[in-house]
C-alpha cells in the first residue's frame, strides 16, 4: 500500500509539458504468428553475442548494427530472441568494446516504446548510470545518449536519479577546455549529456536535483556556445527546468536572457522555438520582462509572427509575446512593430494553443487605448466575440480578459454590443469554473460602464440579475471580488438596483463583510456605496451588520480600500442608527485622519460622513437636554 | 658488448627520429628496457636482440595480453628483417606503433598481424584460424566448426560487402572470399571497434 501512496504522490511532482507514456505499453498484435525473418537473422546473431568470447562478439554485434534497427520488426525480434538481455549482460562486463557495441545498438532500438520500457525493466538504467564513471570518453557519450531515449518515462527518469544518475550527468557538462574556447570533444561530450538531462528534466524532482548538483551554472556557460547541436538540449532543458522559480531567478541573474534573446535569431527553428518557450515562462517575473527589452528581444519575437506554418514555434513565440506585454513599457514597444495588427490576422484559423497565447496578448496590449481602437479597425472585435463560444477553459479567461479590455472604449463596446457580446459574456457567468466567471464578471464591469443604454441592456438578460446576485455565494474571493466590482456598476441605474434588491443583494453582501483581503474589500464597500441608493436599503445594511465590519476597513493600508470604504460610509450614515455603530467603533478619528488626503473623493467622503455623525450627535443631545 | 656514449646518443637520436611518437626521455628509457630484456636472454646472441619467447612474455606481463598466436604475429611484425630476434630499433618503433600509433598505422599493423601469410590479403583459412577458439558455447546440435565458420562469413559480409558485390556481379564464385587492406581499412574508418576484429592485438587501455 505504501509504495503505491509514495508513487502517486511522484506523479503528482510531474511537469504536464509533454505526453508521457507510463502505462506500461501495449503491444501491437502482429498480423501472422509466423516468426519474421528479421527474428532469425538476429537469432543467429545472438548466438555469438552469447556463446563467443569478446572478438566473436564484436564481429556479431557490429554487423548486428547493419540490420534495419529503426523497424520496429528488428527491435521487438531483439527483444523476443531474448537478446536485450544479453546486450544488457554485456554493459555489466569490464570489456569496453563490447560495451560500447552494445550500446550502439542499444541506443538505436531505445526508440521503441516497449523496448524502453522491457530496458528499465531488466535493470538497464542502472548500468548504464555507472558506465557514466568509464575513463572512456566514447563509452560516456553512448551511455547518456540511451539514457537520454529510455527516460522519456516517469519511473526510468526516477530511476536515473535514484541511482546517482543526475550528478554524474551534471558532471558530463564540465569541460575541462578554458572558459572561452569550445573543444569539439568536450562540446560531443557535453551535448550528449544535455540531451540525458534534457529527457531527465521532465520530472520536478529531477530539476530539483540537476540545481542542487550544481547544474545551472554548467548551463549557462554552454548557452555562450555556437555549435546548434549543443544549443538544442541546454536550452530544452533550461525551458523544460523554468517551469520552478529558482530557475527562473537563476536565469535572470546570470545572465542568460541575453543569450536567449540572441538565439531567437537563429536559423534553426528548433531553437528558436525552445528560446521563445523559456522566455514564455520566465517572463512572469517583472525584471524578466525589463531584460527581453533592454536586450532587444522584442523585436524578434514580433518578427517571427511571420513563420506560421510551424505551430508549434508560433503558439511559444506568442506566449512569450503574451507574457512579456504585461509590462506596459513592452506593449509601448511592441507598437513600433505592428504587433497588435498582426496579432489579430492570427485570430482565426489557429490551433487553440496559438489563439490562447495570441488573445492573452491582445488583452495586455489593452493597456494602451491606441491598441484598443487599433483592434477595432483591424476587425479584430467580431473574432474575438466568436471566441466567447469556445470551450477550452485557459482561452476563455483570456478571451474575457480581451474583450473586457476592449469595452473600455465606447466605440469599441458599439461593436461588442451588436455581436451580442455582453450576452455571451453574461451567460459565462454559469460557466462551472470560477476562473472563467470571475473573468467574465471583471470584462462585465466596463461593458455595464460604457455600453449605450446600459440599464436597458442589462435587463433585457433573462435571469440575468438573479444570475450575478447568487453568484455572491460562490467560495472563490476572485469571483466574489469581480462580482462585486460587476455590480457596483450595474446598481447604477435604479430599476435594475431594485431588482437586485429583491434578489436579495444586501443581505448576501453584507455576508462578505468580515473578509481581510483589501482586494475584496475594496470593491466589495464600492458595491455597498452604490447599493445604498435604494428604498431602505441602507437601514438593510445596518441590520445585517455590515457597518462595523466596514469601519475596520479603515484601519488597512491600501488607500483605494480607504476611498471605497469612506464612500459606503457616507452613504451608510444618512441612516441614524447606521451614525450610532460607526461611532461606537472609532470612525470618526479614523475618517478625520482622512480629511486632509489628496484624493478628493476621499476627501468629500470623510467630510460628509463625519458631518452626518455629528449633526445626528448633536441633534441628539439636544434632545436629551432640551 | 655495450655501446659508448656517443653511440648510445646517436641512437637515441635517430630512434626520437624515426619512432615519431616518443621523446627522448621516453626512448633512452625503452633502450634501457631492451638492454635489461637482452641480458635476461641467452648471452650468445646478446649483440642481436632478444627473441621470440622473451617478447612474447614482457608483452602478456606487460600489456596482458594473452593470444598465443597473436603475439606470434606480433613479433613477426616486429621482427622486420625476419632473423628471429628483435633489435633495438625493432623495439622502440614497432612500441611507437603499439602504443601511440595513429589510426592509419594501427591498422597497418593489425592488418599485418592477420595477415597470417603475408600475401596481402586476409583469406577465409586465416580468419577461421584466429577465430577458431571464439566460440565458448557451443550448440549441442552442431558440427564443431559450423559455428566458426559461420562467423568468418559473417566478418567476411560485414568487411567485404564490396568485393562479395563484385565477385557476384563478375559470376566470379570460385573466389573464396577474402580482404584486401583497402577493404579492412574502409571497414575500420567506418566502425572503430573492428580495428582489432580477429583477436586482440594492441595493448588494453587499462
Amino acid at each position: 500500500i505504501f509504495s503505491k501512496a509514495s508513487s502517486s504522490l511522484e506523479d503528482i511532482g510531474e511537469s504536464s509539458s509533454e505526453t508521457d507514456e507510463d502505462e506500461q505499453p501495449v503491444r501491437r498484435q502482429e498480423g501472422s504468428t509466423d516468426l519474421s525473418p528479421e527474428y532469425w537473422g538476429i537469432q543467429k546473431l545472438a548466438k555469438y553475442v552469447k556463446g563467443g568470447d569478446p572478438t566473436a562478439t564484436v564481429i556479431a554485434l557490429c554487423s548486428m548494427r547493419d540490420l534495419n534497427l529503426s523497424q520496429e520488426a528488428c527491435q521487438l525480434a531483439i527483444k523476443d530472441t531474448g537478446c536485450l538481455e544479453v546486450l544488457i549482460n554485456l554493459l555489466d562486463t569490464e570489456e569496453i568494446k563490447c560495451q560500447t557495441g552494445s550500446l550502439k545498438i542499444l541506443k538505436e532500438i531505445s526508440q521503441n516504446v516497449l523496448i524502453r520500457h522491457a530496458i528499465a525493466d531488466l535493470g538497464g538504467l542502472e548500468i548504464m548510470v555507472k558506465i557514466l564513471d568509464s575513463p572512456d570518453t566514447d563509452l560516456k557519450c553512448l551511455a547518456a545518449e540511451t539514457i537520454a531515449n529510455v527516460a522519456r518515462f516517469k519511473r526510468a527518469r526516477k530511476t536515473v536519479r535514484q541511482h546517482g544518475g543526475i550528478n554524474r550527468l551534471v558532471e558530463l557538462l564540465e569541460s575541462i577546455s578554458l572558459e572561452s574556447s569550445f573543444q569539439a570533444e568536450d562540446t560531443e561530450t557535453a551535448r550528449c549529456g544535455a540531451l540525458a538531462l534534457w529527457s531527465c528534466s521532465k520530472s520536478t524532482r529531477n530539476k530539483k536535483a540537476i540545481r542542487k548538483a550544481g547544474g545551472i551554472p554548467l548551463l549557462a556557460r554552454w548557452l555562450k556556445c555556437s555549435h546548434t547541436s549543443i544549443l538544442i538540449p541546454i536550452v530544452g532543458t533550461l525551458q523544460e527546468c523554468a517551469s520552478e522559480p529558482s530557475y527562473r531567478l537563476a536565469i535572470r541573474t546570470e545572465g542568460m536572457i541575453e543569450d536567449l534573446v540572441k538565439n531567437l535569431s537563429s536559423e534553426h527553428e528548433e531553437l528558436q522555438m525552445h528560446c521563445a518557450s523559456a522566455i514564455f515562462k520566465c517572463a512572469e517575473d517583472e525584471e524578466t520582462r525589463d531584460l527581453v527589452r533592454k536586450h532587444e528581444g522584442l523585436q524578434p519575437l514580433s518578427a517571427l509572427l511571420d513563420n506560421c506554418e510551424n505551430k508549434q514555434l508560433l503558439a511559444a513565440v506568442t506566449g512569450a509575446i503574451w507574457k512579456c506585454a504585461i509590462s506596459r513599457e513592452n506593449v509601448l514597444k511592441f507598437q513600433e512593430y505592428k504587433i497588435v495588427e498582426t496579432l489579430v490576422t492570427l485570430l482565426t484559423d489557429q490551433p487553440e494553443e496559438v489563439l490562447i497565447n495570441v488573445i492573452g496578448a491582445l488583452g495586455e496590449c489593452c493597456q494602451e487605448q491606441e491598441n484598443r481602437g487599433t483592434i477595432r479597425r483591424c476587425g479584430g472585435i467580431a473574432p474575438m466575440v466568436k471566441l466567447l463560444s469556445s470551450t477550452n477553459r485557459a482561452l476563455l479567461v483570456n478571451v474575457n480578459k480581451a474583450v473586457g479590455g476592449c469595452a473600455m472604449e465606447p466605440e469599441n463596446m458599439a461593436v461588442i454590443d451588436s455581436l451580442d457580446g455582453v450576452r455571451l459574456l453574461w451567460s459565462l457567468l454559469k460557466n462551472p469554473n470560477p476562473d472563467v466567471q470571475a473573468s467574465a464578471a471583471w470584462a462585465l464591469c466596463p461593458c455595464v460602464e460604457n455600453a449605450k443604454n446600459s440599464g436597458e441592456m442589462v435587463r433585457s438578460f433573462v435571469g440575468g440579475l438573479e444570475l450575478i446576485v447568487n453568484l455572491l455565494k460562490s467560495k472563490d474571493k476572485e469571483v466574489l471580488t469581480s462580482v462585486c466590482a460587476a455590480i457596483a456598476n450595474i446598481a447604477k441605474d435604479q430599476e435594475n438596483l431594485a431588482v437586485m434588491t429583491d434578489h436579495g443583494v444586501v443581505p448576501l453582501l453584507s455576508k462578505l463583510a468580515n473578509t481581510n483581503n483589501n482586494k475584496l474589500r475594496r470593491h466589495l464597500a464600492e458595491a455597498i456605496a452604490h447599493c445604498c441608493m435604494w428604498g431602505s436599503n441602507r437601514v438593510a445594511f445596518g441590520e445585517t451588520k455590515a457597518v462595523a465590519p466596514l469601519a475596520r476597513y479603515l484601519k488597512a493600508k491600501d488607500p483605494l480600500v480607504h476611498r471605497a470604504t469612506a464612500l459606503a460610509l457616507y452613504q451608510l450614515s444618512e441612516d441614524p442608527n447606521n451614525c450610532v455603530i460607526m461611532h461606537e467603533n472609532g470612525v470618526v478619528k479614523l475618517l478625520l485622519a482622512m480629511v486632509g488626503s489628496t484624493d478628493d473623493a476621499l476627501q468629500e467622503a470623510a467630510a460628509g460622513c463625519i458631518a452626518n455623525i455629528r449633526r445626528l450627535a448633536l441633534a441628539t443631545e439636544k434632545a436629551k437636554y432640551g | 658488448a655495450a655501446m659508448s656514449r656517443k653511440g648510445v646518443k646517436l641512437l637515441v637520436d635517430s630512434l626520437t627520429r624515426s619512432a615519431k611518437h616518443f621523446n627522448k626521455s621516453e626512448v633512452e628509457c625503452l633502450i634501457n628496457l631492451f638492454d635489461t630484456l637482452v641480458a635476461r636472454a641467452s648471452s650468445q646472441f646478446a649483440g642481436v636482440g632478444f627473441d621470440r619467447t622473451v617478447f612474447r612474455d614482457t608483452l602478456h606481463s606487460a600489456f596482458g595480453m594473452t593470444d598465443d598466436v597473436v603475439l606470434d604475429r606480433v613479433f613477426s611484425t616486429f621482427d622486420r628483417d625476419n632473423n628471429g630476434y628483435i633489435s633495438v630499433v625493432e623495439w622502440v618503433e614497432g612500441l611507437a606503433v603499439l602504443l601511440r600509433g595513429t589510426l592509419e598505422e594501427k591498422m597497418k599493423h593489425c592488418f599485418a598481424v592477420y595477415d597470417l601469410n603475408g600475401d596481402g590479403y586476409i583469406s577465409k583459412e586465416e580468419m577461421f584460424q584466429m577465430l577458431k577458439n571464439s566460440l565458448l558455447i557451443q550448440p549441442a546440435d552442431e558440427e564443431p566448426d559450423e559455428g566458426v565458420k559461420d562467423l568468418v562469413e559473417i566478418a567476411l559480409k560485414k568487411m567485404a560487402s564490396t568485393y562479395l558485390l563484385i565477385s557476384f556481379l563478375l559470376q566470379d564464385y570460385d573466389h573464396d572470399g577474402k580482404l584486401s587492406f583497402e577493404d579492412f581499412e574502409k571497414a575500420v574508418r567506418e566502425e572503430k571497434l573492428l580495428l582489432e576484429a580477429f583477436g586482440p592485438c594492441l595493448p588494453d587501455i587499462k
